[in-house]
């Protein structure tokens, strides 16, 4: 283990780079007055835009950059540990600006150095660098290709999704290092940088997770086996601490969070289906329960209901990742399925939904625009609506609750596969 | 004019549509799941896959046949903004 002092910075101004291993360097930079991250994560005390220098025998590495305007930071330290003309190797693990921020300067001054990306990147590069991708000289790379550095050797993990379709890992295999991109990261400024220095990150860990890696939930699962396999000394994320006390831990802390949330209790064999409903005068409760009960006639659903004005969203967000299908009620106020409704739908994006079934209903006084409203955003959400949504005027009568349950009972044909296909003209359709 | 039926597998619901009617005239009408991004061929998000009938849609334009080679897309996918039905039937589900 390097055991040097970490000292960011030169009392001349220029940027130290940070050993994390023999020959290996942490080049990258400090953020610590951000506050938001891409809009949807806070960040109590910043982040940090993680690049690393590997240097080899017969060649020397840089894995990722850094946001654009951090590139003196990062020049400033790879400069401390590598001539330009001497870099044979860019590698980048993900595309995203807070990581290429630096990449055409970083080409501009290494033109002699080869550049590898997943074979899912060419297009976002091409977007990046507004460069012409048939031009543009690079190598892609998928999992188990390699790059020598003479006496190392870099090995690409096929990751996608962790959490672009771009993402790779790189892995320093005589060291047992792995370079992991956005996995294994979080947002945590500290200029300690090592996990076992700097202050308590395990929040920001989960945090992390929660809102950049679970809707990626399944990719996250058929990684982790790839990461699992390897001798891990050191996890070099691209954001947040490096993980060198204990790294396995963060993996497997990843398969914990990435396996299932909830003890379902339903058989293996049975579908289950949320329904969630929210009601002014009770009259889309009394559909939401006609629904409950005609879903419960077809054997292997298992169907609960629940009161949107009863609970917390995070916890409603955590039942429909583990449901089959989705039922949603609201009323139709002033034109508009009402706010609590929408919070809830907002946070959907968290969570994988697609292919999922999705349906909506509701009571409403005057037009009842609600229910349309919520089927086009459960079908953006890219849930499958196969069931046209039930709208009601104010009271339901019986024969309106037989068609809730009507209604209930073919949403849970559809989850069992046992519902009769329809054939409709398109000029029938809307 | 000469007709051809599109099922969308997902839903379960089969659609009669005119010969050279484009996938996405028929998808967002009828609800299926299959989601747009750019709708003009470029982003790929449309990327469905082809259970059945692949012969009975035009052949891709040169375009398409990039975007789906882009997208590392098997022998089944096709962009459901840019295929047209030409005849019989075609079974689609969300790529």
């Amino acid at each position: 283990m390097i055991s040097a002092p970490v000292r960011l910075r030169r009392p001349g101004g220029d940027f130290d780079a940070v050993p994390v291993a023999e020959d290996v360097h942490w080049i990258g930079a400090l953020d610590p007055t951000l506050r938001s991250f891409d809009i949807i994560l806070k960040t109590a005390n910043g982040t940090t835009y993680n690049s690393y220098c590997v240097r080899g025998s017969e060649g020397v590495a840089v894995i990722d950059t850094v946001k654009a305007e951090f590139a003196d930071e990062f020049f400033s330290r790879l400069e401390q540990v590598a001539r330009y003309d001497e870099i044979t190797t860019i590698v980048l693990n993900h595309l995203e600006p807070d990581h290429t921020g630096a990449l055409p300067e970083l080409l501009r001054r290494a033109p002699q150095a080869r550049l590898y990306i997943s074979h899912r990147a060419p297009l976002m590069l091409k977007g990046l660098l507004k460069h012409d991708g048939e031009s543009l000289d690079f190598t892609t790379v998928t999992q188990g290709d390699s790059v020598s550095l003479g006496d190392r050797s870099l090995r690409f993990l096929h990751t996608p999704f962790l959490h672009w379709p771009d993402t790779q890992c790189t892995y320093l295999v005589e060291d047992g290092i792995l370079f992991s991109g956005d996995i294994f990261g979080c947002h945590f400024c500290d200029p300690r940088l090592f996990n076992d220095k700097v202050g308590d990150f395990r929040f920001s860990f989960e945090y992390y997770y929660q809102h950049i890696m679970r809707p990626f939930r399944e990719h996250v699962l058929a990684a982790l086996p790839l990461v699992e396999d390897l001798a891990l000394n050191l996890i070099c994320p691209a954001h947040g601490p490096i993980h060198r006390d204990a790294p396995r831990g963060y993996v497997k802390r990843y398969r914990q969070l990435a396996e299932s949330q909830l003890a379902n209790e339903a058989s293996q064999r049975d579908k289950t289906l949320v329904i969630f409903y929210i009601s002014a005068y009770g009259n889309t409760a009394v559909m939401a329960q006609a629904i409950k009960d005609g879903a419960e006639t077809v054997d292997g659903v298992r169907v609960s209901v629940y009161d949107l004005q009863g609970g917390e969203v995070t916890p409603f967000v955590d039942l429909i990742e583990e449901a089959d299908g989705l039922a949603i009620g609201s009323p139709t106020i002033n034109g508009d399925a009402v706010k609590p409704v929408w919070d809830l739908l907002s946070c959907l994006t968290q969570v994988p939904l697609k292919g999922k079934l999705g349906a909506a209903f509701g009571s409403y006084g005057w037009s009842g625009e609600a229910v349309g409203m919520l089927e086009d955003r459960l079908r953006g959400l890219k849930l499958r609506v196969p069931c046209p949504g039930i709208k009601l005027k104010l009271i339901p009568t019986g024969e309106e609750l037989a068609d809730c349950h009507a209604f209930g009972r073919n949403l849970a044909l559809q989850l069992t596969g046992q519902a009769a296909f329809r054939v409709v003209d398109i000029a029938e359709l809307a | 004019m000469p007709k051809a039926q599109v099922l969308f597998e997902d839903i379960g619901v089969a659609v009669t549509v005119p010969a050279g009617t484009r996938l996405i005239e028929v998808s967002e009408k009828v609800g299926a799941g299959i989601t747009y991004g750019c709708r003009e061929g470029e982003c790929g998000t449309c990327m469905m896959k082809i259970v059945k009938g692949m012969e009975n849609l035009a052949n891709p334009s040169l375009l398409e046949t990039k975007v789906l080679q882009e997208q590392m897309a098997g022998r089944q996918n096709r962009l459901a903004c840019q295929a047209q039905v030409l005849q019989g039937e075609v079974v689609v589900r969300p790529g």
